[in-house]
């Protein structure tokens, strides 16, 4: 879903730009609480995992691909601050080295991809797992079910975007209609390749995984007896 | 499996995903651009600044033949992602106290 120069006007774009510094000055300052010698490297791999995995296009039928967006996975395996972060630095690689996106449309793209859809991939993961069970199997079907729902958030929000700032006349509904449907089938290889990943850092190294924290941490601790403890 | 075995065996994943496997990636527009050109406004993008640079549409310049100058682009791509997330988060780790020995 990179948007390439063009599609929408200067004003939105510089809005959209404004919004994008605005969320990377926050997740700089929230990234800190996320990161440590351990989760740091994970998040350097998973900003280059998504690199590589954006470059896999997957035919949807129609003449139409889709490739991974990576907010969900993101968000998932390194936290929402972080998250946000590892997205921007690939969009800002692909939009100025490999001229992926545009350039003055490098706002709008950090906005609908590392900000909707990595808030909407965080919201959704959450509400999923207040639903499923507390256990350390359920974060890759909560990650699945979050990035089925970023690809479309994204989609809806450029819809109101060229709405709001488009360079040409077209209908609301049309538009809005066909970009969510879209993304909708996109969102399945979304969520088929994020609850892969995570499922396997999750049976490699479950207390890497950002989503899993909270099950870990409920777990019951395993009790040794402390020397003169009276054992029952 | 250790932090660093993990690392260094996804970050290989990554580099042979946008180095070799990403030549059989479906060309096809992507949903965006398919649902621009139904829509009706797909020939409004215009070329971004960095269109003539030296990696530009994932093409190496000067590299003749698809799948090295494709491979070849994703792998630079992938190697400046890396160092540029993998610095940016290690300057910005919590630098852990360093606990006493007992």
């Amino acid at each position: 879903m990179h948007v390439p120069d063009g599609f929408l006007d200067a004003p939105t774009s510089l809005a959209t730009g404004a919004v994008a510094a605005a969320a990377m000055a926050v997740a700089l300052r929230g990234a800190r609480r996320e990161l440590d010698d351990r989760t740091a490297p994970m998040a350097g791999l998973v900003a280059t995992f998504v690199f590589a995995g954006q470059m896999m296009n997957f035919p949807v039928g129609a003449g139409t691909s889709g490739h991974l967006m990576g907010g969900a996975l993101a968000v998932v395996l390194v936290g929402p601050y972080t998250a946000v972060l590892c997205i921007s630095v690939v969009l800002i690689v692909q939009a100025l080295l490999l001229a992926d996106g545009g350039v003055t449309a490098l706002g709008t793209n950090i906005m609908l991809m590392a900000v909707v859809a990595v808030g909407a991939a965080w919201l959704m993961f959450r509400l999923v797992q207040l639903v499923l069970p507390r256990k350390v199997s359920s974060v890759p079907v909560a990650a699945g079910v979050a990035a089925a729902a970023s690809v479309p958030a994204a989609a809806a929000v450029f819809s109101v975007l060229y709405l709001i700032g488009g360079t040409a006349p077209i209908d609301a509904s049309t538009l809005l209609a066909a970009m969510v449907s879209w993304h909708v089938v996109i969102g399945l290889g979304e969520a088929a390749i994020t609850a892969l990943v995570v499922a396997s850092v999750v049976r490699a190294r479950p207390d890497l995984v950002h989503g899993a924290q909270r099950v870990l941490a409920e777990r019951p601790l395993l009790h040794l007896p402390q020397p003169g403890e009276v054992v029952r | 499996m250790r932090l660093k075995t993990l690392v260094l065996s996804g970050f290989m994943i990554a580099v042979l995903i946008a180095g070799v496997a990403s030549y059989y990636a479906s060309s096809h527009p992507d949903g965006l651009e398919y649902v621009a050109g139904l829509t009706g406004f797909g020939d409004t993008a215009r070329d971004s600044a960095t269109a003539r640079g030296p990696l530009a549409d994932y093409r190496t310049r000067g590299v003749a033949n698809d799948r090295l100058s494709g491979g070849l682009a994703g792998v630079l791509g992938t190697l400046t992602v890396g160092g540029l997330a993998g610095g940016l988060f290690w300057l910005l780790r919590r630098r852990d106290v360093p606990r006493e020995h007992s």
